[in-house]
C-alpha cells in the first residue's frame, strides 16, 4: 500500500530520517514504535505531504508518488490523525467533516447529503457519531472518532494515526482497537504511532521499529515480545516492570482527612478525600484524568488557595491546612508537578538557575551578605550534582532548560526534589513523555527514595505505572476515593471498573 | 555563534536598516542622505558640546529604559514610566524648595529619597491593582499618566509657581540641592553643559540592576515570576508581591530622571520638561534587549539622534528633525520585527537560532 524508500530528512545539523524504508502491506494494522525524536512522526509526516524529504522515494500501491501537500496525500488516499484534534468546537461533526471539503455549489452547502453520507460511514464501522451533534459535547474518544470519519469521508484508503491512544482511558483504548480492527475487516489500512508497547502487541500485525532517525527493527507482531522491542527502541536491555522490595513502612507521615478542594462556581472538584501515606511506602492514585487527581497534589503542595480548601492536612502529626508552598517545602514537601512546564521549569532559565527554584532563597543557595545575594559556586555545585546523580543529559548547566528533551527536563526536577531528603515526595505523572530508558531510571529512584523512608504519593495516568510502583493503590473518581485494592493482586479490568464507574 | 553575538546581532541590523531606509527616505525629499548623516553624526558627536549634550540626552533614557527593562523581566509592561518621572521630578523639586535651607549633606540624600519614593510609589499603584484586583497594568499606567500631568501641572500652577512668573515651573530649589555638572570635574569641559553626576549615577544604576536582577534572591523572584508565573509558584514564591516589587523598583529607577532634571539641569520643576522619556524608554528596552549593558547602548544612540537630529533642522534643506522621529520609528519596527523572524525561523525548523 505505502512504501517509503531511503527517505532522509535533515532539519538544521539534526538528521531526522536516515535513510528510513519502511513498507506498509495492504490491508494491516502496521506500528511504527521508537522512544520520542526517533523520527517516527517525520516519517509519516513526510508520507502525508507535510514535509518533503531531501531524499528517497514514496511509492503508493506500487508506483512512486510525488506528494508535496497533505491534499496531494489525501488525492492519494492517505488521510492523518493527529494527535492534537484539528476541530471547531462550536460546530457540528458533519460540519466539522465537511470543512475543506465542502458539497454543493460554491452558494449553497448542501450538509444533509454530507450528513447522511457521514451516518452510513459512522455505522458501517460502528463508530456511533451523530453527525447533527456539536463537537464541543462530545467526549475526547468521540472527537477522535469523528476526526476518523473525516478522513474516511475523504476516501481514505490508508490512516495514520499519531499517538492516538495519548488522550484515551483505557476503557477507550479498547473500543478504539475494535473500531481499527473493522477498518481493517474492511480492507483499510493503518499506521499508528506509539511508543506503548503493550498496544502496539495488541493491535498490530507489523512492527517498524525505530531510533535516532534510522529504521532498527521490522518484525511480525506475533514474533515479538515487549521486551525485544523496547531493547531495539533504546538500544540495550531494559527492565520494564519494576524491581523492588517488600517496603518497610513506618508511621503515618501524611493525613488527608475529608480534604475538598471547591472552584470558584461552588463545585468540589476533589470531594471530602481521606487517606494517609507512611514513610517507606508509594501509595499510588489511579484515576482517569480530570477526576480530582490535580486539584488533590496541587492542595497537598500549598498551591491552592486556603479558602478553597476544605478538611484537613497532616505532616507529621501537626495539622498544616494553613502553611503556603514555601513553608510545606521547608517542613519537607517535595513536589514533582505533573505538567513540567507549566510549574515544575521556567524554560527560559539555565539550569543551574532550575535547579534552586524553592530553595533559592535560603542558604545555601542565598547565602551573601546576609541572604540576599545568592552564591554563584554554591548553585553551580548543586546543579552540577543533580547533573551528575540524575544523569541529566547534556551535561551543561548554563544550557536553559528549555533546549533539554522530556526526559531530560524530568530528571532535572526529580533530582531537584530528591536533593530535599523529602519526608513526603508528591510526584504526579513522572514518565509522562519521557523515552522507556528514563522511565526505567525514574522509576528506579522513586523507589529507591522509598527505601530510605520517603513517604510517596504517586499519580499516574499510566496504569502500568501506577500498579507496578505503587505499595497501595486507590482509586479516584469524581473527586472522590472510589476505593482501595493490593496493586499484586488486582486486576486491570477491577480497577478499569473503579476508575470509570466509581464502584 | 556565541551568545554576545546573537545578542548583538538583531539590534545592529536594526539599526543599520533603519539608517538605510531612512536614507531612501532622505533621497526620496531631495536630500543626500549621506550629508545629513554626517551632520546627525557630526553634531552628535562633537566635542565638547555633541557629546556633553548627548550624554546628558542619554541620561533620563537610561533611567527609563531600566524601568521598563525591571517590570518586563518580571512579565510587566510599564507604559508609566512617563507619569512616574513626572510625580518624581515634582517630588523632588517639592523637597529641595521645602527644606531649602538645609545644608547639601541633608538636602541632596531628602531629594534623590524624594525622587526615588514618589517613582517607586507612583509605579506601586498599578502593580497593586494587577497584582490584587487582576486588572491590566498597561491599562492603568497610561490612565496614571495622565493624572500624574495634571496632577503636577496644577500644584505647580497654584501652589508653587512664583508669584508674576509666565512660565509654568516651580521656585526654585534650594541650593544645597544642587550636584555638581561634570564641568567642574573635566578639564576643557565647559560647566554651561547640563550634563551633571546623575549621568554617573544612571550608569551605576545600571550596575545596580544587574546585581539587583541577576545576583540577588529578590531578582531571581522577580525574573522567576516574569519567565513562568505558575512555576515561580510552585517554587514557594509569592507571584503578587513580585508584581508589586517590580513595579516599584520600576518607578523608583523612572524617578530618577527628576534627580538629573530638577537637581543637575534647571535646580526647579518645569512643567512638561520631559521629551517623551518614560515612552522612549519603552524602546531602548527592547532595543537594548532588556538588558543594562544593551540599554545604556540604547539610550546612547537614542540620544545622539535626538540631539544630531536639532543640527540637521538647522543646516539642511528639506529635511527636518522629524527624521529622527522616522529614525526611531523604523529601529523599533525592525525590532518588533525580530520576533516576527524568529517566529518564522521556529516554524522551519530552525529551533536551536531560539535559545
Amino acid at each position: 500500500m505505502l512504501e517509503l524508500r531511503q527517505i532522509t530528512k535533515r532539519f538544521g545539523a539534526v538528521l531526522a530520517n536516515d535513510q528510513v524504508d519502511i513498507v506498509v502491506k495492504p490491508g494491516t494494522i502496521h506500528a511504527i514504535v521508537g522512544e520520542n525524536g526517533a523520527g517516527k512522526s517525520t516519517a509519516m509526516r513526510i508520507a502525508y505531504g507535510f514535509y518533503t524529504a531531501d531524499s528517497g522515494q514514496i511509492l503508493v500501491d506500487g508506483q512512486v508518488r510525488e506528494i508535496n501537500s497533505p491534499h496531494d496525500a489525501i488525492a492519494l488516499g492517505i488521510g492523518m490523525v493527529h494527535q492534537h484534534f484539528m476541530l471547531v468546537e462550536d460546530m457540528t461533526v458533519a460540519e466539522n467533516i465537511v470543512l475543506g471539503a465542502e458539497p454543493g455549489s460554491a452558494l449553497s452547502l448542501d450538509l444533509k447529503s454530507a450528513a447522511a453520507q457521514i451516518r452510513q460511514l459512522s455505522e458501517e464501522f460502528k463508530l456511533a457519531v451523530n453527525p447533527n451533534e456539536p463537537v464541543e459535547h462530545l467526549s475526547v474518544g468521540q472527537q477522535q472518532r469523528v476526526e476518523l470519519l473525516k478522513a474516511l469521508y475523504r476516501h481514505a484508503r490508508l490512516l495514520i494515526l499519531d499517538e492516538p491512544t495519548a488522550v484515551l482511558t483505557p476503557l477507550e483504548v479498547e473500543e478504539f482497537f475494535a473500531i481499527l480492527r473493522r477498518m481493517r475487516e474492511q480492507g483499510k489500512t493503518v499506521i499508528i504511532i506509539t511508543h506503548k508497547l503493550s498496544e502496539v502487541l495488541a493491535i498490530s500485525d507489523e512492527v517498524t521499529v525505530m531510533r535516532d532517525g534510522k529504521v532498527v527493527g521490522r518484525v511480525q507482531t506475533k514474533d515479538t515480545n515487549a521486551a525485544e522491542l523496547a531493547r531495539m527502541m533504546v538500544g540495550r536491555e531494559v527492565l520494564l516492570r519494576v524491581d523492588k522490595p517488600e517496603p518497610q513502612v513506618g508511621a503515618a507521615q501524611l493525613e488527608v482527612r475529608n480534604l475538598s478542594v471547591v472552584a470558584a462556581d461552588g463545585s468540589k472538584r476533589l470531594n471530602g478525600v481521606t487517606f494517609e501515606v507512611r514513610s517507606g511506602e508509594i501509595v499510588g492514585i489511579a484515576g482517569v484524568e480530570g477526576n480530582g487527581q490535580t486539584e488533590l497534589m496541587e492542595a497537598l503542595a500549598g498551591l491552592v488557595d486556603v479558602s478553597r480548601i476544605r478538611g484537613e492536612t497532616i505532616l507529621g502529626g501537626k495539622n498544616i491546612n494553613s502553611v503556603g508552598a514555601r513553608l510545606r517545602r521547608e517542613l519537607g514537601i517535595a513536589h514533582i508537578p505533573e505538567d513540567r512546564h507549566r510549574r515544575g521549569l521556567l524554560l527560559d532559565f539555565t539550569l543551574a538557575e532550575n535547579s534552586i527554584l524553592g530553595v533559592h532563597y535560603r542558604p545555601p543557595i542565598a547565602a551573601l551578605a546576609g541572604g540576599v545575594f545568592l552564591d554563584e559556586g554554591a548553585i553551580q555545585r548543586r546543579a552540577n550534582e543533580i547533573i551528575e546523580q540524575f544523569d541529566v543529559r547534556p551535561r551543561n548547566a548554563a544550557l536553559p532548560a528549555r533546549a533539554l528533551s522530556g526526559g531530560n527536563q524530568q530528571k532535572l526536577i526529580i533530582g531537584r526534589e530528591y536533593r530535599l531528603n523529602p519526608k513526603v515526595l508528591l510526584v504526579s505523572q513522572p514518565t509522562r513523555g519521557v523515552d522507556i530508558g528514563a522511565i526505567e531510571f525514574i522509576h528506579r529512584q522513586l523507589v529507591s527514595l522509598r527505601d530510605a523512608g520517603c513517604a510517596i504519593l504517586l499519580v499516574s495516568a499510566e496504569l502500568e505505572e501506577v500498579t507496578s510502583l505503587s505499595d497501595r493503590l486507590l482509586i479516584i473518581h469524581e473527586g472522590r476515593i472510589a476505593g482501595e485494592v493490593d496493586p499484586k493482586v488486582a486486576t486491570l479490568e477491577e480497577i478499569g471498573l473503579l476508575m470509570t464507574r466509581g464502584h | 555563534m556565541p551568545k554576545l553575538a546573537r545578542d548583538l546581532l538583531f539590534p545592529l541590523i536594526a539599526v543599520v536598516a533603519a539608517f538605510i531606509v531612512g536614507g531612501i527616505l532622505i533621497l526620496l525629499v531631495g536630500d543626500n542622505p549621506i550629508v545629513a548623516y554626517r551632520l546627525l553624526l557630526g553634531s552628535a558627536l562633537s566635542w565638547p558640546d555633541g557629546i556633553g549634550y548627548t550624554l546628558f540626552h542619554a541620561t533620563p533614557l537610561i533611567f527609563t529604559g531600566l524601568a521598563v527593562l525591571v517590570g518586563f523581566r518580571c512579565g510587566l509592561f510599564n507604559i508609566g514610566a512617563e507619569g512616574q518621572l513626572y510625580i518624581a521630578a515634582f517630588a523632588t523639586a517639592w523637597v529641595g524648595i521645602t527644606f531649602a535651607s538645609r545644608s547639601a549633606w541633608i538636602l541632596v540624600p531628602l531629594c534623590f529619597l524624594g525622587a526615588i519614593l514618589a517613582g517607586a510609589l507612583w509605579g506601586a499603584i498599578p502593580g497593586v491593582l494587577k497584582a490584587y484586583f487582576g486588572s491590566h497594568e498597561v491599562i492603568n499606567t497610561i490612565m496614571l499618566n495622565f493624572i500624574a500631568v495634571a496632577l503636577v501641572s496644577y500644584f505647580t500652577q497654584y501652589h508653587y509657581r512664583v508669584p508674576g512668573d509666565p512660565i509654568l515651573q516651580s521656585a526654585f530649589v534650594g541650593e544645597g540641592a544642587h550636584i555638581a555638572r561634570l564641568g567642574k570635574f573635566i578639564p576643557g569641559f565647559p560647566e554651561r553643559i547640563p550634563l551633571n553626576l546623575a549621568f554617573l549615577l544612571a550608569l551605576l544604576c545600571c550596575l545596580l540592576v544587574y546585581l539587583f536582577l541577576w545576583r540577588t534572591k529578590w531578582g531571581y523572584e522577580i525574573r522567576a515570576t516574569g519567565s513562568n508565573p505558575t512555576a515561580a509558584e510552585y517554587g514557594g514564591i509569592s507571584v503578587r508581591k513580585q508584581i508589586v516589587l517590580a513595579m516599584a523598583v520600576s518607578g523608583a529607577l523612572a524617578g530618577m530622571v527628576g534627580i538629573n532634571e530638577v537637581m543637575g539641569y534647571r535646580y526647579r520643576y518645569y512643567d512638561g520638561f520631559s521629551d517623551n522619556y518614560g515612552f522612549t524608554g519603552i524602546a531602548v528596552a527592547l532595543l537594548g534587549r532588556n538588558h543594562p549593558v544593551g540599554v545604556i547602548l540604547a539610550a546612547l544612540l537614542f540620544a545622539v539622534l535626538q540631539h544630531g537630529g536639532i543640527y540637521v533642522d538647522g543646516f539642511s534643506e528639506h529635511i527636518t528633525k522629524d527624521i529622527v522621529q522616522v529614525l526611531q520609528g523604523i529601529i523599533i519596527l525592525f525590532v518588533a520585527a525580530e520576533a516576527f523572524f524568529k517566529w518564522s525561523l521556529g516554524r522551519f525548523g530552525f529551533r536551536r537560532l531560539k535559545a
